[in-house]
């Protein structure tokens, strides 16, 4: 793991909520992490547990309406995000933080040859002539491994694969040398083998560049494989905070520990069924009292403490490792429900 | 390339064949470069109507700029002598009531007609473009307040407005092409807004919206060339819609002024001699029919070549 170095990113008690017919959806409901230079961060949960909403607020890309957030701070550079004028954010965004989103089929305007959206990203951000911007795509597609660059960079996204486009999609972000990459499960719409390649790709960005990068994943596996830091989110609370090692092989919440067994894993009898958590995510608009994880705990104690009082997310048994759970200490010592989650957790 | 394939190979990970390999097979696959404008001709090609409208459009644009070079004569030279001539070998289309020859007044309203119907339908698709730009991508308020001034365009007649306001401010061409254009917009504008209520929540815009570029740079850029392709049909369609509206004004007296050439006001003056002239009504009045119809066949025909799924 590369050193980390200076404090990038520091996010503290965000919440964003939409406003639906149906009532309030608290998305992110007080979440807090911070990024270093260096680092990658992972944060990990379920569809629709918050995870993209939390990156997408700290750079004012959620949609208002329906979406505001509605307290918290986004310090960068020492410089607070949330709040600032569309002017002001247009510089940071793509310059110093770029965003590689999760479905490259779409993600690329069709109607623009790829060179050009790479060479549109530098103009913006940098003073370039068009030469120099076009320049400088060809010499970031070369970069991020795709093959005759030049004249690829003058070709539409229609005439790339799906990895070719998520390759595409990095040179991008990378154009403007950003200091963080979010990268918004980069390769979930791809297949294994292009994902595993995308995911070398990035492994080397991060020991090639200085970004920072924050892989927002719901696949374990790719966090474990490449994340320094672990952030764990369910129902738009972070439940646990700490670093990968630390939290895939002494996960203290619950849910991660159910993640974590939920796996496939390659040491067992082809015949053995999966362990799934039981029950499912529960309604963000209505989120059960007490801890919003206690209807499907397997350690959980009603009705107090788990349906009386919300667990704070504190450092309670290790230093550095914080969890949201009244029982993290006896869910730590726990090997139940995954008897050695290091093994599942080491395939990226 | 060669550094990409040599930083992968030092990651252990996993047993994946070499970045390099792998893509440079998919690069070559995919690496066919055919432009997607080609399609579109191929497509709009095959259809025989749109194919027979577009020669059309394109005889009546050469019809308007050649016209003082395809006919002798002068359109506004008056002879008493040869009123009311039928069609013949002299004058092909006949004479009107003051002996002009019509064949060379129905060339030089192809020149009204065309510079009416295009003129007039820049202003309304600039008008529908931008009110529907603004009322979809920003939505709320903006859009309430557009949408509803649409409405109430939509709610005039038509007709009635734009002769109650050429009669205020002066007959011309001008002004026809003013009056046209503004009371054009309005499906424009709604037809514009539906796109970009879709294409705006594309991920490719949320894409250059985190890639820091501006609201009119996105709208102009990356918005409007993949929402304009059904307004492109519309304005062709308009096209003849406006010459029809132009020849409408003209004929009710609330257009174009003598002795300009236009189609209208020879329909009109051939009304009068219906039975005894026909040729004073049917040469200009085919020619309305046949204009409108071929931007009709065109716009069809652009649709379905822009569109090939609605097929």
């Amino acid at each position: 793991m590369t050193e980390p170095g200076e404090l990038l990113l520091s996010v503290r008690d965000l919440r964003t909520e939409f406003r639906t017919d149906a009532g309030v959806v608290k998305a992110v409901d007080g979440v807090s992490y911070d990024v270093y230079e260096n680092e990658v961060v992972g944060i990990v949960g379920e569809s629709g547990s918050g995870k993209s909403v939390t990156a997408m607020s700290i750079m004012g890309l959620v949609p208002d309406p329906p979406g505001r957030i509605t307290s918290g701070q986004a310090v960068w550079k020492g410089r607070d995000l949330i709040g600032l004028d569309d002017k002001a954010l247009r510089g940071v965004r793509g310059g110093e933080i770029a965003v590689v989103f999760q479905d490259p089929m779409s993600s690329l305007n069709p109607v623009h040859t790829v060179g050009r959206q790479i060479a549109e990203m530098v103009r913006l951000h940098r003073r370039a002539s068009r030469k120099q911007a076009a320049e400088r795509a060809v010499e970031m597609m070369d970069l991020v491994g795709i093959p005759q660059a030049r004249r690829r960079a003058r070709s539409y996204p229609h005439e790339f694969s799906g990895g070719m486009r998520q390759r595409v999609m990095i040179a991008m972000a990378l154009s403007c040398e950003p200091d963080l990459l979010i990268a918004d499960e980069p390769t979930t719409a791809l297949d294994v083998t292009i994902q595993a390649q995308v995911l070398e790709l990035l492994q080397e960005v991060k020991e090639r560049t200085s970004s920072a990068i924050l892989l927002i994943t719901h696949d374990l596996g790719v966090v474990a494989g490449m994340a320094d830091q672990v952030l764990v989110m369910y129902a738009g609370k972070a439940v646990e905070r700490g670093s990968a090692p630390e939290v895939f092989h002494r996960s203290q919440h619950p849910y991660t520990l159910g993640l974590l067994s939920s796996l496939p894993r390659v040491d067992e009898d082809a015949g053995t069924r999966l362990r799934p958590i039981q029950g499912t995510p529960p309604s963000l608009i209505h989120l059960p009292p007490g801890c919003s994880f206690h209807p499907r705990c397997p350690f959980a104690r009603t009705p107090a403490p788990c349906v009386t009082d919300e667990p704070p997310l504190e450092e309670a048994v290790t230093p550095g490792h914080a969890a949201a759970c009244h029982f993290a200490e006896e869910v730590s010592a726990a090997d139940v429900l995954a008897p050695s989650p290091s093994s599942s957790a080491d395939t990226p | 390339m060669a550094t990409g394939t040599r930083a992968t190979s030092r990651v252990p990970a996993s047993g994946v064949t070499p970045v390099g390999a792998v893509s440079t097979g998919i690069g070559v696959a995919l690496g066919s470069r055919r432009a997607p404008r080609g399609d579109v001709w191929r497509r709009f090609r095959r259809n025989k109507l749109a194919m027979a409208g577009l020669a059309v459009v394109t005889v009546l644009v050469l019809a308007a700029l050649l016209a003082p070079v395809l006919s002798p004569f002068d359109p506004n030279a008056i002879d008493t002598n040869a009123s009311r001539q039928p069609p013949g070998a002299e004058h092909w289309f006949g004479t009107d009531l003051l002996g002009r020859d019509l064949f060379t007044r129905v060339l030089y309203g192809a020149q009204t007609s065309l510079q009416v119907g295009v003129f007039a339908v820049v202003i309304a698709t600039s008008i529908g473009l931008v009110a529907g730009a603004v009322a979809g991508y920003y939505g709320g308020k903006a859009d309430t307040l557009i949408m509803r001034v649409t409405d109430v365009f939509l709610a005039f007649p038509y007709l009635l407005l734009a002769i109650a306001v050429i009669v205020a401010i002066g007959r011309s061409k001008g002004t026809v092409i003013v009056v046209i254009g503004f009371l054009g917009w309005m499906a424009v504008a709604r037809l514009f807004r539906s796109r970009v209520l879709s294409v705006k929540e594309v991920e490719y815009v949320e894409a250059a919206r985190a890639a820091g570029c501006s609201d009119l740079r996105i709208i102009t850029r990356h918005i409007l060339p993949n929402a304009i392709q059904p307004v492109i049909v519309y304005a062709t369609v308009l096209v003849g819609t406006a010459v029809l509206a132009e020849a409408a004004l003209s004929f009710l007296g609330a257009g174009i002024v003598e002795p300009t050439a236009a189609w209208g006001l020879m329909v009109a003056d051939g009304r009068r001699f219906l039975f005894t002239s026909p040729h004073m009504l049917f040469f200009p009045g085919a020619a309305i029919f046949v204009t409108v119809m071929a931007f009709v066949f065109v716009g069809d025909g652009l649709r379905d070549a822009l569109d090939p799924k609605l097929r």
